[in-house]
């Protein structure tokens, strides 16, 4: 059982938590993410290490409630308790050696880029943030963000705040402003991964991307993370879950993330309708 | 006590295959003990004993049936957990019919004695009536790790705790088992037998600890330096699945076996209550032929799949699974389309696989295996009307220890090598079960787990004799 230290809301739909998980936090780097089952009928779902703090012992996920298992984890409350949290899983990013980079995020993918960011920025590297969201009552982390990177720049695709307009139009202008990026890391809906890179790869930038297939294990037993990267199948919790952006087939992820959605819609339908899922969990009620 | 001279085995009961095969309730039911003592008079008590041969870990076994004949269901218990630690998943998963039963004298003109079905009646009757826990021993004052508790770690536990060990055993799922829980489906071993299995250790003072992968939260080297255990067993199975590297394996619809069943076993997925998600199939086609086939076959019918085929590039003589559960499958209406061998999976415009293109094998010449090769038939291709594919073909080690621990030394198939007593590369880490002979049986992997308890044993009272002289 692993205990939810804090919890704070960061926008209608995304939450953020820390659990408390010392041997995870001590061995936690950018790059790497959980695997939590709340109670014993619950999914194993991934989430990505947002942060972690070895003297407290605690690892902090940001999540955004896009189905059952992460509805019923944004009802969870400080003193409550998850039952199963494993990790770290996944390579570690490795972002040494880079002099200027610009990290992109879409949405909650932000919360997924932010550590990131800021290992660049401990490693010294000059860091231009690229911050999407849909509209203003959604953006998330802005503070955060803003400490760890040189320029931050926040886009609204409503225009309501910071820039009107996609990540895409905003890393094409900066580049044609003369910024030599060598890192570009871009994390969100796939669709955004997958533009950032045919932007970047016209010019011939280094970019990651971190991908988001469906997961059971997250060490490589089931295959069910499966995805193809420069023709090749690789296990994504294994071998990733970042890739050159250059080499994934984003179109296959996307078809493979909606292997159970039918079925998911309706869970997702019926969590909401009643407010809890089926199960209880031991806690503070 | 008279024998009885019946050339064919008490007939185990069972549920009717056309209701079993849509229900998850164990498939066979077991001997009643009137059934068990009729069975076992036809053991000949044979002086030579070729029966006990054939077990890899030499249960005495004319001595536990003498004792049925007897009606003394505990003694036999004891008796067979003199060298088997898990009496109720062999009795019920071994491949008797080339072990033990092979040999049987009675099997040379009729069939041979149900050694199994008798070993799984005293295991069972043994937990039905066990008035006590088992006891914890003495504490010797040392910590040995064990990583993975399928089979190999369990029984490798089980005998270092009774030799006052002082045991954790690191796991990286939720539940603890390993293919025992996430593999093997529960029609045909029920779950609740591992737990009262995990929990027999818990009374003896085994720590387990799950969602910890080693390798990632801690490494072996942490265990021995940081953490101060004694010595590190390796017992981490060969869970990495393969594909066949065919056209169409990344559709919708196509799973390896591992992730079916751990859908269906460990998460859950047939019962309503969990949240596991699980494709609805019409027609399914599993590719392989061992135990792993037969099982996601099965497991495929039971979730109400209106076809299901095994496609096997072999013959029915060649099938590496246990008889039994190729009978029980074909009982089960799934239909074996053997000598045959997939060419692609087609897809839809939606990615989602509606059928697969399938060619027609023959045999040729035997190959190393001594197996007779199968060679495709040219224009034999034919499509099968399926939506959804899954690949039993084998699985291999997963890579995660041996890249994460310096000097420990494996094969080029990733299996760790070890020396006849269990002992790897390196000093204080031994390795047991199918992470060294890449998959196998759960009886070879409780035997590779037995033996290492004993050389540990002797490395770590070794060690402290040779500690102890240096001080003096
Ligand atoms: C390595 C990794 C790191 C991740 N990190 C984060 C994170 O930090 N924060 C966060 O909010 N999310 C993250 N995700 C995504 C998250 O795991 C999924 O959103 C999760 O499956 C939701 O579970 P659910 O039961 O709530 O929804 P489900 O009921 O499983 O799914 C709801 C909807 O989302 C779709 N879906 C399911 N799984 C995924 C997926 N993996 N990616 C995209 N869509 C999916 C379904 O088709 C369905 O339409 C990560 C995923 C991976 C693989
Ligand atoms: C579907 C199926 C059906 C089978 N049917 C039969 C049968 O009928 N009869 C028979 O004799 N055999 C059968 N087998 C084979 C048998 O189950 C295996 O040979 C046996 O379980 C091997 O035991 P093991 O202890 O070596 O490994 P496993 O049972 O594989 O257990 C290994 C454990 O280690 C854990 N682990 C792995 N890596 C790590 C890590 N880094 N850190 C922590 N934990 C880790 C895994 O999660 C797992 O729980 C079957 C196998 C399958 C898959
Ligand atoms: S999640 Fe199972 S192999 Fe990656």
């Amino acid at each position: 059982m692993f205990l939810i230290m804090s919890k704070r809301r960061l926008n209608d739909a995304v939450t953020m938590m820390e659990i408390e998980a010392p041997l995870i936090a001590r061995k936690a780097r950018a790059g790497q993410f959980i695997i939590f089952r709340l109670d014993e009928f619950g999914e194993r779902v991934p989430l990505t290490i947002a942060d972690s703090d070895a003297e407290r012992g605690s690892v902090t996920i940001i999540f955004q409630a896009v189905g059952k298992a992460t509805q019923l984890l944004s009802q969870k409350e400080a003193g409550d308790f998850i039952l199963d949290f494993v990790g770290p899983l996944g390579k570690p990013s490795e972002l040494e050696g880079y002099k200027h980079a610009c990290v992109i995020g879409g949405g909650v993918g932000n919360a997924i880029a932010y550590p990131s960011a800021k290992e660049l920025h401990n490693n010294g590297a000059i860091v231009d943030i690229i911050a999407g969201f849909r509209s203003k009552d959604i953006v998330i982390l802005e503070d955060e963000m803003k400490a760890v990177c040189d320029h931050l720049y926040i886009t609204t695709d409503d225009g309501t705040y910071g820039e009107k307009g996609f990540v895409t139009d905003k890393l094409k202008s900066l580049i044609d402003a003369g910024n030599h990026y060598d890192l570009v890391i871009a994390i969100g809906p796939v669709p955004m991964m997958k533009f950032v890179s045919k932007v970047t790869e016209q010019y011939h930038i280094k970019t990651l991307v971190s991908l988001n297939p469906i997961m059971i294990d997250g060490t490589g037993m089931c295959g069910g993370c499966r995805v193809k990267v420069g023709g090749k199948t690789r296990f994504a919790c294994v071998d990733g879950p970042e890739f050159d952006g250059h080499e994934v087939d984003f179109d296959e992820l996307m078809l493979r993330n909606a292997f159970y959605k039918d079925q998911e819609k309706a869970e997702y339908e019926e969590t909401c309708r009643i407010g809890r899922g089926p199960a209880k969990v031991t806690g503070k009620e | 006590m008279a024998i009885n001279t019946s050339l064919k085995k008490v007939p185990m009961p069972a549920q009717d295959p056309l209701v079993r095969n849509h229900n998850f309730k164990e498939v066979t039911t077991g001997y009643t003990p009137e059934m068990a003592v009729e069975e076992a008079r036809r053991c000949l008590n044979c002086k030579t004993k070729p029966c006990v041969e054939g077990c890899p870990v030499n249960v005495h076994i004319p001595e536990f049936i003498h004792l049925i004949t007897e009606e003394k269901f505990e003694e036999a218990f004891q008796k067979i957990t003199e060298t088997n630690s898990l009496p109720a998943v062999c009795g019920r998963v071994c491949p008797q019919e080339s072990q033990c039963e092979a040999r049987c004298v009675r099997g040379k003109k009729g069939e041979a004695v149900a050694i199994g079905r008798l070993e799984r009646f005293v295991a069972d009757w043994h937990r039905e009536h066990a008035s006590r826990p088992p006891e914890k021993a003495v504490t010797n004052g040392h910590k040995v790790a064990i990583i993975g508790s399928g089979p190999s770690g369990l029984s490798c536990a089980a005998d270092l705790a009774k030799a006052g060990y002082d045991v954790t055993i690191f796991e990286a799922f939720h539940t603890g088992g390993g293919v025992l829980v996430y593999g093997i489906p529960e029609f045909r071993l029920p779950k609740a037998i591992v737990s009262d299995e995990i929990n027999n250790l818990r009374a003896m003072g085994v720590n387990l600890q799950t969602d910890m992968v080693i390798g990632r939260i801690l490494s072996v080297d942490e265990l021995l330096e940081d953490l101060n255990f004694d010595a590190v067993y390796i017992g981490s199975g060969a869970g990495l699945p393969s594909f066949m590297g065919i056209e169409g394996e990344d559709l919708i619809g196509v799973y390896s076996a591992n992730e079916y069943l751990t859908r269906s076993n460990l998460m859950k997925a047939y019962n309503m209550e969990y949240a596991t998600p699980i494709r609805k199939s019409r027609a399914v086609a599993v590719v392989g032929g061992g135990n792993v086939a037969m099982d996601a076959a099965r497991t495929a019918k039971r979730l109400g799949a209106e076809k299901v085929y095994i496609v096997y590039r072999r013959s029915f003589a060649e099938m590496p699974a246990r008889k039994e559960e190729v009978e029980h499958a074909q009982e089960e209406q799934i239909e074996f389309l053997n000598l045959e061998n997939p060419v692609r999976i087609i897809g839809d415009e939606r990615g989602q696989v509606k059928g697969m293109e399938v060619i027609k094998m023959k045999l040729g010449e035997p190959d190393s295996s001594g197996r007779r090769r199968p060679v495709a038939i040219p224009g034999s291709n034919y499509e099968l009307d399926v939506d959804t594919v899954i690949v039993a073909i084998g699985t291999t080690p997963n890579p995660l220890l041996k890249k994460t621990t310096e000097g420990l030394e494996t094969d080029r198939w990733g299996c760790i090598y070890t020396k006849d007593n269990g002992a790897t590369s390196r000093e204080g880490v031994f390795a047991g079960g199918d992470a060294v002979t890449g998959a196998a049986t759960v009886i070879l992997a409780m035997g590779a787990g037995k033996t290492a308890a004993a050389s540990i044993d002797a490395y770590i009272r070794h060690k402290k004799a040779a500690l102890s002289r240096t001080e003096i």
